[in-house]
């Protein structure tokens, strides 16, 4: 692997997320909007002494799905389309050297997305405690499932349906993974909805990050299923044309 | 070793073959035009030669390698133009250029190829907003960042200005003088005569015709006229002892030298028998002409196949 091909490609990756209006969008605005609005104004009761509690481990879960499915997922598949991956193709560049930059730039997007999303939700008054460990693996394992299937998309799918689907699904995973309303008041359908990789995500952050709560062993058993499953079968069919 | 050899290729997309037998081959230091109408098979040729196609028969060879088995000891060495798109649209030419150029060893001065390909003006501003022709320069210029020995270049004038043009020819003879070996595709054949050392003529996925321009077109002399539809070719090849034939209704065509005498003989049949004659070409014929007798589709007229 070249560190020189390496390194330029992934600042370029981390450049054209922050310079790009419609993808600071879903990376930084509508998680902070949702931060701010949620635990200002008691639309939903959400069962913890602060409001701000209960948002802020879901909306650095839900950084992770903007930034890890979606972000990566649409640009991939216009890459694609755009012809631009299989020019590549014909570089000296690998595959691999690229699959990793685009992780590298993923990791550094949700690091930004970590300390500004923290520092807010710290404005507001929360104070996480709890085994910050189990929280950073959670994310780590949270950006290998939904990284995997952002390449699912864009890897088979048409970009304009990749985009369609990516944003989708960012939209049903905010509305029933425990982001904007704690999963318990789904009643019965919180069982299939724990099946999901988001919920399962902040099934793990809520409890990690306020402290003495167990964290469930289950939320990090779907959670490590989908990261090796999604990306195992990105790789099967990810086609570059 | 020839750079580029190509030898009995068939390319088969399911049970349709887009290049049906093709053979081929170019040296270092030449200019090589791959000329067909749409369709022909000639992106399917070089995207072959790019690595990015198995041949279903037949073998390609690059610098002597095979472009799928040892792509990555041949990536280096390969300068690659796709036929549209390719370039990231929020990417300025200069930072473009930079990125490619760090994939590369030894890669050329991306400000030096900003020069060359006349895009210094428009070195910052989104490929998304560039001209066609400015993109298409773009896409040139990425294709000699490696400092390439073979550059392929897949229709590098299409949409491209007549200024943008001269850009464009002037670099590609340079690559010639510096030894690199260019196969290019046009459909324009006036491009391919300008440029080109040698021309491959493809038509449904077959070479049809190959060699240096001049030949083709010295191999190209006839004579041809326009007369009113369905004169009796017979006859008349008869009187002028060569094979006349009507190319499309009231268009004639005598396979033979234009000698003085011919086109005498030729005017006093069609007065003998009280034919206007409406227009009439001898001589030298232009690329465009054999190209029409090889293929019998004009070139380049757009949207696929007539």
């Amino acid at each position: 692997m070249s560190w020189r091909a390496l390194l330029a490609q992934t600042s370029e990756e981390v450049r054209m997320t922050l310079e790009q209006g419609e993808r600071l969008l879903v990376t930084f605005v509508i998680p902070i909007l949702g931060l701010v609005l949620f635990s200002s104004v008691p639309i939903v009761s959400t069962g913890t002494p602060h409001r701000i509690d209960f948002f802020a481990p879901g909306v650095l879960g839900l950084a992770v799905i903007s930034t890890a499915m979606v972000n990566l997922g649409i640009s991939t598949g216009f890459e694609r389309s755009w012809g631009v991956l299989k020019r590549l193709g014909s570089t000296p560049l690998r595959s691999s050297t690229l699959l990793t930059a685009k992780i590298l730039a993923v990791l550094a997007v949700e690091v930004v997305q970590v300390v500004v999303i923290g520092a807010i939700a710290a404005g507001l008054g929360w104070r996480p405690h709890g085994p910050a460990g189990l929280a950073i693996a959670a994310e780590l394992l949270g950006t290998a499932a939904f990284a995997g299937i952002g390449f699912l998309l864009a890897g088979t799918l048409r970009a304009e349906m990749t985009l369609a689907l990516a944003n989708g699904l960012y939209v049903v995973m905010l509305g029933i993974s425990g982001i904007m309303f704690p999963l318990a008041k789904l009643g019965g359908f919180a069982t299939v909805a724990r099946l999901l990789p988001s919920a399962a995500l902040t099934d793990v952050l809520h409890p990690a990050l306020a402290g003495g709560a167990p964290v469930p062993l289950e939320g990090f058993v779907v959670l490590a299923a989908w990261a090796i499953a999604a990306p195992v079968l990105a790789a099967a069919t990810f086609r570059f044309e | 070793m020839p750079a580029i050899e190509v030898d009995a290729l068939r390319v088969c997309f399911g049970a349709v073959a887009a290049v049906a037998g093709v053979s081929f081959s170019a040296d270092a230091g030449e200019v090589v035009a791959l000329i067909g109408p749409n369709g022909a098979g000639k992106t399917t040729t070089v995207e072959t030669l790019e690595g990015y196609r198995r041949p279903t028969s037949g073998t390609v060879r690059v610098l002597g390698l095979d472009p799928v088995a040892d792509h990555r000891e041949l990536a280096p060495s390969i300068g690659v133009m796709l036929q549209g798109g390719g370039t990231y649209p929020v990417m300025g030419a200069a930072r473009a250029l930079k990125l490619f150029a760090s994939y590369y060893d030894d890669p050329r001065d991306p400000e030096e190829l900003l020069d060359l390909a006349g895009l210094r003006d428009v070195a910052s501003r989104p490929a998304k907003r560039l001209s066609g022709g400015e993109r298409q320069r773009l896409a040139l210029a990425l294709a000699l960042v490696g400092r390439p020995r073979v550059a392929f270049l897949d229709e590098p004038t299409a949409g491209v200005d007549p200024a943008g043009r001269l850009v464009v020819r002037g670099i590609v003879a340079s690559l010639r003088d510096e030894g690199v070996c260019v196969l290019l595709t046009t459909h324009e054949l006036a491009e391919a005569e300008r440029v080109a050392d040698r021309v491959v003529i493809v038509d449904h996925g077959l070479v049809v015709a190959s060699g240096r321009p001049a030949e083709l077109v010295t191999a190209a002399e006839d004579v041809r006229f326009s007369a009113p539809a369905g004169i009796d070719v017979g006859s008349l090849g008869a009187e002028l002892r060569a094979t006349v034939s009507e190319t499309a209704p009231g268009e004639y065509r005598v396979g033979t030298m234009a000698t003085p005498a011919l086109v005498a003989a030729l005017t006093a049949w069609l007065a003998a028998n009280d034919l206007p004659l409406a227009d009439l070409r001898a001589g030298r014929q232009s690329l465009e002409d054999a190209f029409l007798r090889l293929t019998g589709d004009p070139p380049g007229d757009g949207g696929g196949r007539r």
